[in-house]
């Protein structure tokens, strides 16, 4: 996972959360984080913003980490028409 | 304080065209959830919903008189019209001018809103149809009804997301057991098949992208739903004196607030409606033989309702029958609690309690007697219709068999 993929997802969720960037790290539980299911639901929403994505329900379910979060998103962007040549 | 009689019911949703369809439909457990055909449903992570099928207003309203109402206020007066013609009402000058209105809906006419939003936003024309307020607002339902019969007393809507009907038939309860007025409509209407809409509700990650399994423990969310709910409440001697066929009697009300989440459910919050229910209804928990649950099939919600049913009822929960009939007709929104309330009404009525369609697999957190998929032939004296919203602002209503 790119260095820079973790930091865009860091940053969506500390933008949509509103709470400090160096707050949050890879390895920050939703819950230490106070992310509850309607956060997290909004932070889902930024994401498929900010990265042109589309967050199927199915994927989000067990969810519970900003890890798990980098990782479903980084398949997403794999999957995404024309990643291969970029 | 008066004794408050059911004499008129009616429904129109995706069970059915009226109170026979709809009770036929619960007593089958015959779920009326399909693929959605109002709106292009491409674009769209769900494909389901509850729609009242194949309508067309020509059934009902002329043309003229459709252009000035959004399908939401249509359903309230298809519903209303049933309800007063089952009650039998012989409207006299007086009675037409105490006679209560009080709907609830949730989204009103944002339909309506939604085209005319379209048409300026997207296809850049620099007007909407100057029907789009009247047809839009939410109390629409309640304004066309009265206009249909003359009604010219108090009249009003309420709008608590998830809970307005439930609300909305309380405050009627209340006043006529107060004798503020003699008779009362009072029920929720909804149509929230638009694409705008649906999106918000995509958004949301609570729709099911196949059915509505409530308390099962592969549920995966609810389905959204349409119609309407109507029911005459007068005072129980007066109907009597009139020889009107009474359903059901209206017992008791009970309401809360959370005050916790916008969106999460709260179980204290659940359990205070149900104890105030009961409070108002002078019952004990081990009176209540049947529960009309919430039961929207999201995760939050059905744990959240089984526990705080445990919680008010304790011991006596393992022997109460609770079901979701939003299994079948699927999630109306602001008319659930009116269309709820009438199933445990013909429940009452028919000694048959409706069941939990589409229910696959026993979730432990949802350890109660939910009445899987078929309907129960059984006599219950009490039922109580649980109604839970967003915002956390809760409404209950308490029944007894007439």
């Amino acid at each position: 996972m790119s260095e820079e993929l973790i930091q865009r997802v860091l940053k969506v969720i500390a933008t949509s959360r509103r709470i400090p960037l160096e707050t949050i790290t890879i390895d920050s539980e939703f819950q230490q984080l106070g992310i509850d299911s309607m956060d997290a639901v909004e932070i889902l929403f930024a994401l498929e913003n900010e990265f042109d994505i589309s967050i199927p329900d199915e994927e989000v379910r067990s969810v519970r980490n900003v890890r798990q979060m980098c990782e479903g998103v980084e398949k997403l962007l794999a999957a995404k028409p024309g990643a291969a040549v970029q | 304080m008066r004794r408050v009689a059911i004499t008129g019911l009616g429904a129109i949703c995706a069970l059915g065209r009226n109170i026979a369809e709809f009770a036929g439909a619960l007593g089958e457990g015959r779920p009326g959830i399909g693929p959605i055909t109002s709106t292009d449903v491409t674009q769209l992570r769900f494909q389901n919903g509850a729609e009242v099928k194949e309508y067309s207003h020509q059934s009902y309203f002329d043309d003229r008189r459709a252009d000035f109402m959004d399908r939401f206020a249509q359903f309230a007066v298809i519903a209303a019209r049933e309800a007063v013609a089952d009650a039998g009402i012989r409207w006299t000058p007086a009675l037409r001018e105490t006679a209560a209105i009080v709907t609830g809906s949730c989204v009103g006419g944002q339909s309506t809103e939604d085209i005319g939003f379209h048409e300026v936003y997207k296809l850049g024309h620099n007007r909407v149809h100057p029907l789009t307020i009247p047809k839009t607002m939410a109390n629409a339902g309640a304004s066309h009804i009265s206009m249909e019969f003359g009604l010219t007393g108090p009249s009003f809507t309420i709008s608590t997301a998830c809970s307005s009907a439930g609300h909305a038939i309380g405050q009627a309860y209340w006043m006529v057991r107060s004798g503020i007025t003699d008779v009362a409509l009072a029920g929720g209407s909804e149509a929230p098949f638009s694409f705008g809409i649906l999106k918000a509700w995509e958004a949301m990650r609570v729709v099911s992208p196949e059915t509505c399994r409530p308390f099962s423990r592969d549920r995966k969310g609810m389905i959204l739903g349409e119609g309407a709910g109507m029911l005459v409440l007068e005072p129980w001697d007066m109907a009597r004196a009139r020889g009107a066929r009474i359903h059901a009697e209206m017992v008791g009300f009970g309401m809360s607030a959370d005050a916790c989440h916008i969106t999460q459910p709260s179980a204290e919050g659940a359990a205070r409606a149900m104890r105030a229910v009961l409070r108002d209804a002078t019952l004990a928990p081990e009176q209540i033989g049947y529960i009309n649950a919430h039961g929207t099939a999201t995760p939050a919600n059905d744990t959240t309702e089984v526990a705080a049913i445990r919680a008010v009822f304790g011991k006596h929960a393992g022997k109460l029958a609770v079901s979701s009939t939003k299994s079948m007709h699927g999630h109306a929104l602001g008319a659930a609690g009116a269309l709820e309330c009438l199933a445990a009404v013909v429940a009452l009525r028919e000694r048959l309690l409706p069941p939990t369609a589409n229910f696959t697999e026993s979730d432990p957190e949802c350890d109660l007697d939910v009445i899987p998929n078929h309907a129960r032939a059984a006599e219950v004296e009490y039922a109580i219709s649980n109604s839970f919203a967003f915002g956390g602002l809760n409404a209950v209503l308490a029944l007894r068999k007439a």
